[in-house]
């Protein structure tokens, strides 16, 4: 009698846990199935998606030299040769000991080996080869790579993604985690899982990356937003990616 | 440097109506804003689109302020002949653009 209860008991505790594990897994969104159907359909016709227009720019920058290097980026890395490298960003560059996101991969290879000017945080020539580079991701898993050396950073974001910030004294997780799904103001809250960054938010009318949604959720919290440069992005984008780890890349994204 | 994406058929049946759809990179920057220096950031639109067909006009746009960063025109069109569809974008600042595209109507 008394085994037939642990099993019993040791049954419920395995359903229970598996019922948990897929429930985490489907509870998962990604933003673009909390819009609406027209944008839906906006992102998914690659002629109505206005990032395809910066996509096509980024591939025209791709291969055009620059730099005292004279060189383009597809003299080393070839044309449409970077499918899944948006997936595993931020990452830790070779002979470094910091990670680095997209954008600052790309400005890392256009000062190092191009020799040119690092582009403006924000330009639209930055942005569009941040669009080309994940445009060839989309469809792929998020995949953060498995270094070590990138456990702290993932912790210090983790720790700024639960931290209570600004007069409002909110953390993104009070919104993102909490109250995800609900509604604040008529929008419903997303689960903010980087899957379609570079987007083209209707409200900006241009393409903007993750760090410019970072700085709006900032500013809406009243909190001073850090600046462009500060690490703290690139350790809430490691804690982001990991936790929307698998899920699908669909760059560039549409979002209202 | 191409800024402009066209979705229209390549194949048509004579009589169909097709759509054809374009987007353009554009600014559209309204003449309203004061920029980070304080002054008026100066009226760059687009102000009119038209699309032809073999050369004749089928369709016609004004457009205004009020429209928004990288416009996205759609409009319908019946297929009588073979030929190709140009669009043309024209605008403030001197701006112009043409693409053409070709349709086999049969």
């Amino acid at each position: 009698m008394r085994t037939a209860w642990i099993a019993l008991g040791l049954a419920s505790v395995f359903v229970a846990t598996f019922a948990l594990a897929q429930g985490a897994a489907d509870k998962r969104r990604s933003g673009y199935q909390d819009m609406g159907e027209a944008l839906q359909k906006m992102q998914d016709d690659d002629t109505a998606n206005p990032g395809m227009l910066f996509v096509q720019l980024g591939e025209q920058l791709f291969g055009r030299p620059a730099g005292a290097a004279n060189k383009s980026c597809a003299d080393c890395h070839g044309a449409g040769s970077m499918k899944g490298v948006a997936a595993r960003y931020p990452a830790i560059p070779k002979d470094a000991d910091k990670p680095v996101d997209l954008e600052g991969r790309i400005n890392l290879c256009r000062t190092a080996n191009q020799r040119a000017e690092p582009l403006a945080p924000e330009s639209r020539d930055l942005l569009s080869l941040e669009a080309y580079v994940a445009f060839q991701s989309r469809g792929q898993p998020i995949a953060p790579p498995s270094d070590p050396r990138l456990a702290p950073f993932r912790a210090q974001g983790a720790e700024i993604y639960r931290r209570r910030q600004g007069q409002l004294n909110l953390s993104c997780a009070i919104c993102h985690d909490d109250n995800a799904g609900k509604k604040l103001a008529g929008v419903t809250i997303p689960q903010a899982h980087p899957t379609g960054y570079p987007i083209y938010r209707l409200e900006w009318q241009a393409l903007g990356s993750l760090k410019r949604r970072l700085r709006n959720c900032l500013i809406g919290l009243r909190a001073e937003a850090y600046a462009y440069d500060a690490p703290e992005y690139v350790a809430l984008e490691l804690y982001l990616m990991d936790r929307a780890k698998g899920m699908l890349l669909e760059a560039p994204g549409v979002r209202p | 440097m191409t800024n402009v994406l066209i979705n229209a058929p390549k194949t048509a049946r004579p009589g169909e109506i097709v759509e054809i759809k374009a987007l353009i990179l554009h600014p559209m920057e309204t003449g309203f804003r004061p920029g980070t220096n304080g002054r008026i950031i100066p009226r760059n639109i687009i102000e009119r689109f038209t699309a032809t067909w073999n050369g004749a006009e089928i369709f016609r746009m004004e457009m205004s302020p009020a429209i928004a960063a990288n416009p996205f025109v759609s409009f319908f069109a019946v297929a009588t002949e073979s030929g190709t569809i140009g669009l043309r974008w024209t605008g403030d600042q001197g701006f112009l653009v043409e693409e053409q595209v070709a349709i086999a109507v049969g």
